[in-house]
């Protein structure tokens, strides 16, 4: 036993074989400890690092006139690592996006993190440092942070919230109520990657050409949409309720019609099929790394060369127009040529049988 | 997907239904009933009525087999859930479906009962061997085409020797039930007033075949067309009844003939009579008692029959008053002449079990086709 | 009335298992409802089993039935 133990030394979070446990949401040293060897490892920067209970940023004094964005986001995804991604990027993705399609530069980012106790540090580590990617790709600081820990089985590994802030210049004016009739509607790329893959695991489907989450910051994309010079009157991601919830949430806020073109509308061959086996439709299903556009008809061709150009929107097409209907039906003429109404989902969608 | 794909093609579609136009005589009104829940769905879906002359309209039938649910087997498996802790394992379709006490299985399963969903009853199996301590019962609805795997599944548990499955047999039968709405009178007014002929399913048929449906043309003189499952499937299938009508024939006829022999599956038919017998009568929603139109599990295998393991009489339940599933399910309503369609009866807040199912007809048109409504009123 | 798909059949198994393939997307499917299966055919595909085999000879009948340009004889 040699007994020169350096002075002051703690021992460090076992990354490896360590387990989240109630202490570390407890607010005492093992807390600091985690957030310090962890969090502030990967996430930190200046803002971090003022180390009070509220974070003071700059938004205001730098940026020229303009308004602030604001959103936020929880993310409860199960399993929490899916082909194409994990709870940790999809949180920076989600948030930056929510923020990004009201044509504001996401700047800012808050985290808060339920732990369930028992949880391996080792996948908190991944989950940590695949937000930090994430965040450092999309041009983003993780400003504030919170932990808590609850006790085995009363969480589902973690949860996270993250909220977003965004810096929205003057005279950028995009909502969900500016759809006009004679708009042309466009999609950013193929749909339903996300929720196929998630589902595709809990169902044992396996797939040729595996099917990846489309989990991905759109900032980039939206930038060059708005530098395009194209009257965009909105941008929208197509999470939770799919494209289906989305178009509808946008015709009842501007009180209009839409109507698609079923051929026009991109999902992988693997992702129909996915869809098939399951008894699902992918308009109903998440996509986590798409927008929805609507702008002036005679820009559309300017916005989807701005679209195409950048590597988020290679496939951006145009699946529709917006009409003059007081019924605000978002409708369809399908393959076959008939028509039909693309409605939202009452719940959940659920596979089926019959 | 190849032999799917194919079978949707718009321009053959576009073929087809310039054929059924030109054939179509204009003096006449042709109403047909598609029997089966998923020909509703494929209907509403692709927009088929758009491809049809005014004089050809299509009549929903009861082929959907949760829409002719009765509340009474919800309740069932309900009390088996919370009451009995059971662990119960469904096909998602049965969770919306409104049930007595404002309960469904998903509220139920919101309550504390351990209800969980399956795509297969292989996964129920599973679930079974998974939990020696616990019972788990599976909840087995569905026509022909889903009566096999439960037989499979059956057979399987004695083989292994599980002690702790088994199932609720709700398996109902296509020709009876057929039979049931032709002996009705037709009533005046009603969509299936002037009924000429039958879609028949796609799927029931692969396992029976085609000869089970004889008797329609023989004893009630009316043409049936096996369609496939694909919209172009049930377009021309719709052309060869009317073809059939214009002829003043009465066959069974098989559009579906790279799935359905006249024989059907007979290994499938052959599991399915080891396992289960017929039931004299069965309560379905909307028709009432149906002779023979319903399966139980034979004493042979009773140790799996989920009412008599749990001692759990049937209890039938009326339907909500305002409610007209029951008109609808036998051809004598549409889903825009019940007075609670789209308002009080949505798809989030279903009140009868025709607005729950995508195969329901209130579902499908409320889903896929009431802007038809806003364009006629 | 029930959700069945068609998909070819990739590899077959002990215990009356098989993996079909529905445009690149393969699942387990059972085989005990149907006989003399063999990879390459197609099956129709429900809730986990195989309900029967698809003719592909049938089906390409019943598309070019549909295709045709002729009238049918006895049509007006």
């Amino acid at each position: 036993m040699s007994g020169t133990v350096k002075k002051g030394y703690a021992r460090p979070l076992d990354l490896k074989h360590g387990r989240v446990d109630l202490s570390h949401g407890g607010g005492g040293r093992a807390m600091v400890q985690l957030i310090t060897e962890l969090f502030a490892n990967h996430l930190g920067n200046e803002y971090l690092a003022q180390g009070n209970d509220g974070t003071v940023l700059p938004i205001g004094t730098s940026h020229g006139p303009g308004r602030l964005v604001v959103s936020t986001d929880s993310h409860v995804v199960s399993p929490l690592f899916f082909p194409g991604g994990d709870i940790g990027c999809l949180s920076v993705h989600g948030t930056v996006n929510d923020v990004a399609v009201m044509g504001a530069t996401p700047l800012y980012l808050t985290a808060g993190f339920i732990l369930e106790e028992g949880f391996p540090l080792a996948d908190l580590a991944r989950i940590v440092t695949s937000m930090a990617r994430a965040a450092a790709d999309a041009g983003v600081k993780l400003v504030a942070g919170d932990t808590k820990v609850v006790e085995q089985g009363k969480g589902d590994g973690v949860f996270i919230t993250t909220t977003g802030v965004g810096f929205l210049p003057e005279g950028v004016c995009l909502g969900g109520d500016q759809a006009r009739p004679g708009d042309a509607v466009l999609v950013s790329g193929h749909i339903g990657d996300h929720g196929v893959a998630i589902m595709g695991r809990r169902e044992n489907l396996s797939f040729d050409a595996p099917i990846q989450s489309d989990t991905a910051a759109l900032n980039g994309l939206t930038a060059a949409m708005l530098a395009s010079g194209a009257r965009l009157r909105l941008m929208r991601d197509p999470t939770r309720g799919g494209l289906a919830a989305t178009l509808n949430e946008i015709a009842h806020q501007s009180g209009v019609g839409i109507h698609l073109d079923e051929a026009a509308i991109p999902v992988r061959p693997e992702v129909e099929a996915a869809c098939e086996l399951l008894g699902l439709d992918p308009l109903n299903i998440a996509n986590e790394g798409k927008l929805i556009a609507v702008c002036a008809a005679e820009d559309a061709d300017a916005l989807l060369g701005a679209m195409r150009a950048h590597p988020q929107g290679r496939d951006a097409t145009r699946i529709g127009r917006v009409t003059d209907d007081p019924n605000r039906f978002v409708q369809m003429t399908t393959r076959l040529g008939g028509r039909r109404m693309v409605d939202w989902l009452a719940g959940e969608q659920l596979p089926r049988i019959c | 997907m190849k032999y799917v794909d194919e079978f949707r093609d718009g321009e053959i579609a576009k073929n087809i239904a310039a054929h059924i136009a030109a054939e179509a005589d204009p003096a006449r009104r042709y109403a047909f009933m598609e029997f089966c829940g998923g020909h509703t769905h494929a209907i509403s879906r692709y927009g088929v009525p758009d491809l049809l002359p005014a004089n050809v309209r299509m009549v929903h039938g009861p082929g959907c087999p949760v829409c002719v649910l009765p509340i009474g087997r919800i309740d069932q498996v309900i009390r088996l859930a919370t009451q009995r802790n059971v662990i119960v394992c469904t096909y998602a379709d049965t969770l919306r479906v409104p049930a007595s006490d404002n309960l469904s299985l998903m509220r139920a399963k919101a309550r504390g009962g351990d209800i969980r969903m399956v795509y297969s009853v292989a996964d129920a199996l599973k679930v079974a061997r998974d939990n020696p301590g616990r019972e788990v019962m599976f909840f087995a609805i569905g026509f022909e085409t889903t009566t096999p795997p439960t037989a499979v599944a059956i057979l399987q548990a004695r083989a292994e020797g599980l002690k702790n499955f088994s199932a609720l047999c709700c398996h109902v039968l296509t020709p009876p039930a057929m039979r049931h709405l032709l002996d009705a009178p037709p009533i005046p007014g009603t969509p299936a007033e002037d009924l000429a002929g039958f879609v028949g399913p796609a799927h029931v048929s692969t396992v029976i075949g085609s000869r089970p449906y004889e008797f329609v043309a023989a004893d009630y003189g009316k043409p049936v067309v096996i369609a496939g499952f694909e919209p172009l499937d049930v377009m021309q299938a719709i052309l060869m009844l009317i073809r059939q009508v214009n002829q003043g024939r009465a066959e069974v006829e098989n559009e579906f003939t790279r799935a359905v022999t006249r024989e059907g599956n007979l290994k499938a038919q052959g599991l399915v009579n080891e396992v289960l017998e017929l039931r004299e009568s069965f309560e379905w929603r909307g028709l009432g008692q149906v002779p023979f139109s319903a399966l139980r599990i034979r004493d042979a295998y009773g140790e799996f029959d989920a009412e008599r393991r749990f001692d759990m009489p049937y209890q039938a339940v009326a339907d909500n008053k305002a409610c007209e599933c029951g008109a609808i399910l036998r051809g004598e309503k549409r889903p825009v002449d019940c007075k609670i369609f789209g308002t009080v009866c949505t798809p989030e807040n279903p009140v009868g079990s025709c607005m729950v199912s995508s195969e329901g007809a209130c579902a499908a048109h409320y889903t896929y086709g009431r802007y038809r409504d806003e364009v006629a009123a | 009335m029930c959700l069945a798909i068609p998909a070819r059949v990739v590899e077959i198994a002990d215990n009356d298992q098989a993996v079909v393939d529905l445009g690149g997307v393969k699942k387990d499917v059972s085989l005990a409802l149907v006989e003399d299966v063999r990879v390459g055919d197609y099956v129709i595909v429900h809730v986990g089993y195989a309900l029967t085999r698809l003719d592909p000879e049938e089906a390409h009948k019943t598309l070019a039935l549909m295709a045709e340009a002729g009238l049918n004889p006895e049509a007006a």
